[in-house]
């Protein structure tokens, strides 16, 4: 047993070691121990560098809030975890924790020479360096603060672990599980409700585990906590969350909960949940996450050894270690000296209290003095000593001079307390500032939530077990017999009689901002406490100012000469706590990160080969290479064979909408430019749909399937807008229609056929249709069977040649195909992707909403005033079209580019210039939309958007490209390919 | 995550099943109005919007639900829903809504 642990004391289990190492070493603690109780168990108090200066530091406190003990823990490949609070992890055997931005390692650390310099590092420093030349940040100061300064590193491997995701409802949720949460719990649990309890600990209890002798209803706090925590779990209702953090408060209850399931387990398998994230739903959310003791700002503060008084009782009480032997409390706070009484009576030497407060209560000093501890009263710290632990502090009485140096090798510091209000502020319930005590209460709720006992600023376990029953709807009043709480005072700087200049006093830990820093701020202007946070880093790093926060608003508040609550406090966002990115994941990683649709006919072009491309959320073949084909070289061959024999494509994705009803063309009249009133049945038509300002939202063919039923078509990625569209106005604009609308996308598997041979190959699988040329003309639609299925079949082509689409009922799409590719070997049958369909249409110069088009093209601009009815009276879009700019000269007009070297393909969304030889910037003409090589053509053909274009035929304009080549070309109309359209009529 | 009453499903659905659908009381003007607008007329009918703090009129839809459209009170600050109802009902006044408000 080391010197510093007290047997039989905590919640640690005295007889069952467990090593660990830290940096290397091997340590051993008990279990039941945290990282940072083990140490200071091994007297180690120095576990981290602070993030700007690197100086030495141990922890400050002993939970969530601690802002100096960050470590790594490794658990084997990919699974390092940075940045982890040493306060709060709990130790198992065999666990590998090492300290964080040291190099080369703690007790030496290069870096430590920012700190000798840190004049050069005041607040701002990093704005300011911003403002250095370019060329130094990037070569001298980046690469040098990214080597020196940091937190712990990124992990770089994937990680294995596995991680959950789920919903949660209850009626309500309490956050945290100190006496407050604990007695509403168990007023809750009486009635016939769902409650969940959430505690960010392995141990429910909070300030129970440590207060000193506390009576409850006549039997000690220990004995209260076991028999309620029976009670609780017995519950059938009651749901006791342990090592869950409760980070987030959401609209209406909505509760986020990251709950930590085995990384204080050895061995933890990969598979097994390592976290949870619960999005918990409650009807009341009840806070009683208590207060956080609030550190004092003075010189020397941040040396390891110095601590919070309640972090340095908490280690006793909790797991019976000692923080030194020989400790110095600081304080302005009674609270401190019931901490420090229970200190002493577990065997460590108090050498003195050191209170800056001009008067102390009699009855305080009278137990100090019978305890044979020294209090000096109106004196503050002024310096400290030590290089890697506190060795000692010297005490200055401001008002006789007197200075004293007393030796001790722990500090323990109180500046009151700070009522946890993150949560609270997160659900959007207002606060107040509390002057008779200096700190920011709840006021008015937003939510149907409330704030108990210390987060409310109402201290005491009596206070906090009555006002917990309160909340839970319970009626018990509990009689606790404990030592009074008292009061304490504000200070926002502390007297010394050491120049500023020559002194560090810290108000924010982890990211190195002192006093100083802030006072500078505010000389520089700074008013705004959001802007001083900002310009100072303060509250900014992993804890969050839960330490910092409010010290700082005392010290800018006086250097502003305000009041502080007319300074503000900063907001509070999510996460309370660091939480890691694989609870928010959940298992929504790798094939299960996004949805990935597909066609029926998918799997046999995987079966074949064939190269993918997304398309929104669906994947569709790209191409389909042979024998080691590169693209270029499949697709050449897949144009070729299909404008000579036969191709075949899964163009299923296509969106699909069946409009449905009497008004079903009248409706159809207003969705799109053209008119629908006269189309036959079985006729169909290219529609072009506008948005209400005029410009191109989606395109597709449609066909009349019956006087009420169209069978509509959209652009692959467009379906799901169109549709909203389509039901927007149909439900808000005209709802006198009767009109259905129904998404029929994933109804149809869809086949196009295209090229001479295409009805060659369906003729012997078509019933009830009459194939030729006289009977179903290019653009129709006729009911039938193919291949003994139901199909709808469309004459309608998309690359110029006589061209079929095959609808048949999705699940029959796979075997359709199967036959007709069988059938078509003897025409030598070619399968293509997308790549092959956009060069075809490419040469006919169809084009493809959203590529050739983006959302600033009318009909005009694109060549395709023809479709735009100038008989109907309304359609969506038609007043815009007349708007003064929209039908101005010099608008960007969509025309074809032939380059003058047939060879080059010029490169979509390449700029395009009049006059190369200009100076930069370029006057920008516009666009590249599109662009391939044509096989069928031998050469490349392009589209592009271009200022006036309609009137720059036969001009040539240039593409300058990045290294120096430009490329010419002739503007020509964008059609390339048989613009008679002589090829569709192949008999 | 906001809980959203669908005056058609008349029930409380979680905020991912909606998407938000701009200002309501809109009127899109008919044909003859259209033609008889000016461009600055037709202009502010399709982009100009009220940027209200407070409660605000606006449009709603339960797409992954009902598919309906509907319209909302709520309020742009505290971002609660004040009142859900169908689209054709009128713009409620304020008196109206202040009603709502003191009912919750
Ligand atoms: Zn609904």
């Amino acid at each position: 047993m080391s010197d510093f642990r007290r047997q039989n004391r905590g919640n640690v289990d005295n007889n069952t070691k467990v090593n660990f190492t830290f940096d290397g070493k091997t340590y051993s603690g008990l279990k039941g121990d945290t990282v940072a109780s083990a140490l200071l168990a091994s007297g180690v108090h120095l576990m981290g560098r602070s993030f700007k200066y690197h100086r030495p530091r141990g922890p400050v406190g002993a939970g969530f809030e601690e802002p100096n003990a960050l470590v790594t823990v490794h658990r084997g490949k990919g699974r390092m975890t940075p940045n982890l609070r040493a306060t709060t992890l709990e130790i198992y055997e065999g666990m590998d924790v090492r300290s964080q931005n040291k190099w080369p390692n703690l007790k030496f650390d290069i870096g430590g020479f920012n700190n000798i310099f840190s004049p050069l590092f005041p607040a701002g420093f990093y704005n300011k360096t911003f403002m250095w030349p370019k060329s130094f940040w990037d070569k001298v100061y980046e690469p040098f603060i990214r080597n020196a300064a940091g937190l712990g590193p990124a992990p770089k491997e994937v990680d294995p672990d596995v991680y959950g995701s789920c919903y949660g409802h209850c009626e309500v949720l309490i956050v945290g599980a100190g006496p407050s949460g604990l007695a509403a719990a168990l007023a809750a649990a009486k009635k016939d409700q769902r409650v969940i309890l959430v505690d960010e600990n392995a141990r429910l209890g909070g300030s129970l585990l440590s207060s000193g002798e506390v009576a409850i209803d006549g039997k000690p706090a220990s004995e209260w906590l076991t028999k309620t925590i029976m009670t609780l779990e017995a519950a059938k209702n009651v749901r006791i969350m342990r090592r869950t953090s409760a980070f987030g408060y959401y609209h209406d209850n909505f509760v986020a909960l990251a709950e930590r399931i085995t990384d204080h387990i050895p061995n933890a398998q990969i598979g097994q949940v390592r976290e949870v994230m619960h999005r918990i739903h409650a009807g009341q959310v009840i806070l009683a996450q208590g207060a956080i003791e609030r550190p004092l700002v003075f010189n020397g503060n941040d040396r390891p050894g110095v601590m919070l008084a309640s972090a340095a009782q908490s280690y006793m009480g909790r797991y019976g270690v000692a923080v030194g032997k020989e400790v110095i409390a600081f304080t302005s706070h009674d609270s401190v000296y019931g901490a420090v009484f229970d200190l002493a009576d577990s065997n460590i030497r108090v050498g003195a209290i050191v209170d800056a407060r001009a008067s102390v209560s009699k009855d305080l000093l009278a137990m100090a003095q019978a305890k044979g501890i020294d209090v000096h009263v109106g004196s503050v710290i002024s310096k400290t000593t030590g290089k890697t632990r506190i060795n000692s502090a010297e005490v200055y009485n401001p008002a006789t001079g007197q200075k004293t140096k007393i030796k001790c090798d722990a500090l323990l510091m109180s500046g009151g307390w700070t009522p946890s209000l993150h949560l609270w502020s997160q659900s959007k319930g207002s606060i107040k500032w509390d002057v008779e005590t200096g700190v920011y209460l709840p006021d008015v709720a937003n939510e149907n939530c409330v704030c108990i006992a210390a987060c409310n600023g109402d201290f005491g376990v009596e206070t906090a077990l009555n006002a917990g029953s309160k909340a839970g709807g319970g009626r018990k009043k509990y009689d606790v017999t404990e030592a009074e709480w008292g009061s304490g005072e504000i200070f926002d700087q502390l007297p010394n009689y050491i120049t500023p200049k020559k002194t560090k006093a810290f108000v924010d830990f982890q990211n190195d901002v002192t006093n100083k820093d802030i006072i500078l701020a505010v000389q520089e202007g700074f008013k705004s406490i959001e802007h001083v946070k900002r310009y100072t880093t303060n509250g900014m790093a992993t804890d969050q100012g839960k330490l910092s926060n409010l010290n700082a608003l005392e010290i800018a508040a006086k250097a502003l000469g305000k009041e502080a609550p007319k300074v503000g406090l900063t907001t509070f966002r999510p996460p309370y706590t660091p939480t890691s990115f694989g609870a928010f994941c959940g298992y929504r990683t790798d094939d299960l990160f996004e949805v990935t649709r597909k066609t029926t006919i998918d799997p046999w072009a995987e079966a074949q080969g064939a190269v993918f491309e997304p398309v929104g959320v669906w994947r569709r073949a790209w191409y389909f290479p042979k024998d080691g084909e590169d693209m270029h070289a499949a697709v050449a061959r897949e144009c070729k064979a299909t404008r000579d024999s036969l191709g075949i494509f899964d163009a299923s994705t296509l969106g699909k909408i069946e409009v449905v009803g009497p008004d079903a063309a009248k409706f159809m009249n207003i969705m799109y430019t053209n008119p629908w009133s006269k189309l036959a049945v079985g006729a169909c038509r290219y529609g072009l749909m506008l948005g209400e300002n005029g410009y191109i939202y989606d395109d597709g063919v449609v066909g009349r399937i019956a006087e009420d039923r169209f069978h509509v078509t959209t652009t692959t990625g467009g379906a799901p807008r169109v549709y909203r569209h389509m039901e927007d106005y149909l439900q808000t604009e005209f709802p006198e229609l009767d009109v259905w609308l129904t998404s029929t996308t994933e109804q149809w598997s869809v086949i196009a056929l295209n090229g001479p041979n295409a009805r060659k190959l369906i003729e012997s699988f078509v019933e009830d249709i009459d194939l030729s040329p006289e009977a179903f003309p290019h653009m129709a639609v006729r009911e039938g069977k193919i291949c003994s299925v139901p199909t709808r079949l469309f004459r309608v082509s998309f690359s110029g040649e006589l061209g079929f689409e095959v609808n048949v009922p999705s699940h029959f799409g796979r075997q359709v195909w199967e036959t007709l590719f069988e059938a078509g070997q003897k025409y030598d049958i070619t399968p293509y992707g997308t790549e092959t369909m956009h060069v075809l249409r490419a040469e006919k110069g169809f084009i493809i909403v959203g590529q050739d088009t983006d959302g600033t093209v009318t009909p005009q601009d694109a060549g395709m005033s023809w479709i735009v009815s100038k008989k109907k009276k309304d359609f969506v879009g038609k007043r815009s079209l007349q708007r003064t700019d929209l039908v101005a000269e010099g608008r960007k007009h969509l025309i074809g580019l032939l380059t003058d070297d047939p060879k080059v393909v010029l490169e979509e969304g390449a700029h395009i210039v009049a006059d190369p030889t200009q100076s930069v910037p370029m006057d920008m003409l516009g666009h590249v939309t599109s662009s391939y090589w044509s096989e069928s053509l031998g050469k490349s053909v392009a589209m592009a958007l271009v200022k006036d274009g309609f009137n720059r035929m036969d001009d040539t304009l240039y593409i300058p490209m990045p290294g120096g080549v430009t490329h010419a070309a002739k503007v020509v109309k964008p059609v390339f390919y048989d613009p008679k359209g002589e090829r569709l009529n192949v008999v | 995550m906001m809980l959203i009453h669908c005056p058609h499903c008349d029930e409380k659905r979680p905020e991912v099943e909606f998407a938000y659908a701009g200002e309501a009381h809109i009127v899109r003007p008919n044909a003859e109005q259209q033609q008889a607008m000016s461009d600055a007329k037709w202009s502010e009918f399709l982009f100009i919007r009220d940027n209200v703090r407070g409660e605000h009129c606006e449009r709603w839809w339960h797409a992954n639900g009902c598919n309906m459209f509907f319209n909302a009170v709520r309020n742009t600050v505290t971002d609660k829903f004040i009142k859900t109802y169908k689209i054709g009902q009128k713009r409620p006044t304020q008196a109206q809504i202040q009603k709502w408000k003191s009912a919750k």
